[in-house]
């Protein structure tokens, strides 16, 4: 019995904890282009100093978190109307229009960021719409924009959006919505007043679900940006893997961590009370 | 009867209402008038159309055919929150995010009432029913009375012509039931509103209604006071769904309902116009009274009350044993249908 608890624990420790306590070792190590790895371990904070000094890292994160906000908004507001359909279709529909929300991951992440790429490429179908629909005479290239990168993020994370605010939404008793009309509320207000305030840790969880992960996102910046959107996650590929610098990959990664922590715990509380509630 | 009622002291006109769902017809050509200051109530089984009648005033439901005056307009076709109504809900759907006063205010709030006079009337309204020391206390962490109180006093601030409650007391346990019944009463009185209720039990609509309509089916079956609901049955549905009756064939045709009370039982032949010899098959001692069933020749088996005045007694009357019934010429009821 206690080894069938403590299975996860030890899988915790050591593909979570050691490789975090690894990385944090490497960001305060010193770079050694010559030694392999290419790190030289110690106590030393230059890694952190060079990323605090250097306006390109700051011009990242703070791009970073402005295209993850902007894409977690545009979430919220697609898939708010969605898990509110899903969730008032009659119940033996349900299942199906759920599994049409989760069927985009049948298929790889990285087979869809890439078929994204054709569709937004020169010539590729969006463009041809764009010019033959006659909404747009020269659209332009889409692919390699900021846009591009909002809409595959949107894209991606969708599902994330949905699926909390489904459960919510699914929750929330009908006759509430009876009992604000009744006393006057037209369904806008109705909604204002019930609807929205009691599905707001939906809309916190589905938010910080897409928020997270976004703001370290590395492939749709890299297959569906340009070379002008910097993102903290395309940064730290570039350290590692172009210049090979470890330390200053690790002291990103660390950085990141730390930033999404307050987040994260924010999403945590907002499930513990969730839960809490429905007891 | 009191089944009408004169035109301008009506509250409420139903004509030829019906509503169906699919194939069922919940409520099939009801023709109703309620009166200013009422206590009505609509009483049936599950799936009389009760409840859908209750949520067509509401509305909550639009109905397929007929109309529907309140007050003297035409309320067919306007939505619930322009509707000069306002419903008690079984479920009480109280707001769980809102504190009391803030469930009890939600009204007027969507009324554009003044914030200062929305605290005035909300105070007054939670004294009313004793709860203007939960105020700040949210619906999770009342008891189920206080609930009630709760959805009644959100129901009544508006001052709605017509108060519609649907299964008020069913969610109470049965001491707290009956306290609230008069709690409930008193209440409509003081206000002077016109209360409509929906009750499957007999007793609730019986001891609280000034007039009451019971329900078979989706149409009215009857409807006048409880005393001439009890006392003079329209029907073998009616004398058979409120009370006990025994319904008994007649000579020349058709049916009489007679009441368990109304019967006497004697060891010895009674002097009444109306006797009938039997035995005992079962006695139910029910404290206050003693229900027997009686196996006769004449009309099977008769239910039988007696009071228990004599607190030695027990059942007066032991199983197996003969005796004899007899009632007067008025005891029964001669049913219509």
């Amino acid at each position: 019995m206690r080894f069938v608890i403590g299975l996860p624990f030890l899988w915790l420790g050591l593909f979570f904890l050691l490789p975090c306590l690894l990385v944090l070792a490497i960001s305060l190590g010193t770079y050694a282009p010559d030694s392999v790895p290419p790190v030289e371990l110690g106590l030393s904070f230059k890694s952190f100093a060079l990323l605090f000094s250097d306006d390109l890292y700051l011009a990242a994160w703070i791009s970073s978190l402005r295209i993850a906000a902007t894409s977690t908004l545009v979430a919220l507001l697609l898939g708010y109307p969605m898990a509110y359909a899903i969730a008032r279709a009659a119940p033996n529909r349900r299942p199906l229009l759920l599994m049409l929300v989760v069927l985009p991951f049948w298929t790889s992440f990285l087979i869809r960021i890439y078929a994204w790429m054709g569709l937004l490429a020169d010539n590729g179908l969006i463009e041809q719409f764009l010019r033959w629909s006659g909404l747009a005479s020269n659209p332009g290239t889409i692919l390699g924009t900021e846009w591009a990168v909002h809409l595959g993020i949107v894209y991606a994370y969708l599902p994330f959006m949905v699926l909390p605010l489904y459960a919510t939404l699914e929750k929330l008793d009908h006759g509430l919505l009876e009992a604000a009309a009744d006393l006057g509320a037209k369904p806008f207000a109705a909604f204002l007043t019930v609807t929205l305030p009691l599905s707001l840790p939906g809309i916190v969880a589905g938010c910080l679900l897409v928020f997270i992960p976004a703001v370290g996102e590395f492939v749709i910046p890299d297959l569906l940006g340009g070379t002008e959107t910097l993102m903290i996650g395309k940064v730290l590929w570039d350290e590692f893997f172009t210049n090979g610098d470890w330390p200053l990959a690790s002291a990103v990664a660390v950085c990141l961590l730390v930033l999404l922590v307050g987040p994260i715990a924010i999403f945590q509380r907002n499930q513990a009370r969730s839960l809490e509630r429905r007891t | 009867m009191s089944s009408t009622v004169t035109g301008d002291k009506a509250i409420v006109r139903i004509e030829g209402l019906t509503r169906r769902f699919g194939p069922i017809v919940a409520v099939d050509r009801v023709d109703l008038e309620i009166a200013r200051g009422e206590l009505f109530a609509l009483l049936g089984g599950s799936g009389c159309g009760k409840t859908t009648l209750l949520r067509m005033l509401a509305g909550f439901e639009t109905p397929d055919e007929g109309r529907l005056f309140i007050d003297g307009q035409d309320m067919t076709d306007v939505p619930p929150y322009r509707r000069p109504v306002n419903m008690m809900f079984q479920s009480y759907a109280l707001f769980p995010h809102m504190d009391v006063a803030a469930n009890v205010g939600y009204g007027l709030r969507r009324d554009g009432v003044k914030a200062a006079e929305i605290a005035d009337r909300v105070a007054e309204i939670l004294a009313l029913v004793h709860l203007q020391d939960h105020a700040r206390r949210k619906p999770s962490q009342l008891s189920g009375g206080q609930r009630q109180r709760v959805a009644l006093a959100r129901a009544l601030v508006k001052r709605p012509k017509l108060l519609l409650l649907d299964e008020p007391l069913a969610a109470l346990d049965r001491k707290l039931r009956e306290s609230t019944r008069f709690e409930m009463v008193r209440l409509q009185e003081q206000l002077g509103l016109t209360f409509v209720m929906v009750t499957h039990d007999q007793e609730e609509a019986m001891s609280m209604a000034t007039r009451l309509a019971v329900m078979n089916a989706g149409r009215i079956a009857q409807i006048g006071t409880p005393h001439e609901v009890y006392e003079h049955p329209a029907s073998r549905f009616v004398a058979d769904f409120i009370g006990i009756a025994n319904i008994i064939g007649l000579d020349g045709g058709g049916w009489m309902a007679l009441r368990p009370e109304k019967i006497a039982l004697s060891a010895e032949r009674p002097a009444l116009p109306r006797t009938v010899a039997g035995r005992i098959v079962d006695v139910a001692y029910e404290g206050d009274r003693s229900l027997y069933h009686v196996e006769t020749d004449a009309h099977g088996t008769m239910t039988v009350s007696t009071t228990n005045i004599s607190r030695s007694a027990g059942a007066a009357f032991a199983r197996g044993q003969s005796v004899w019934l007899g009632w007067s010429d008025e005891a029964g009821q001669r049913l219509e249908a």
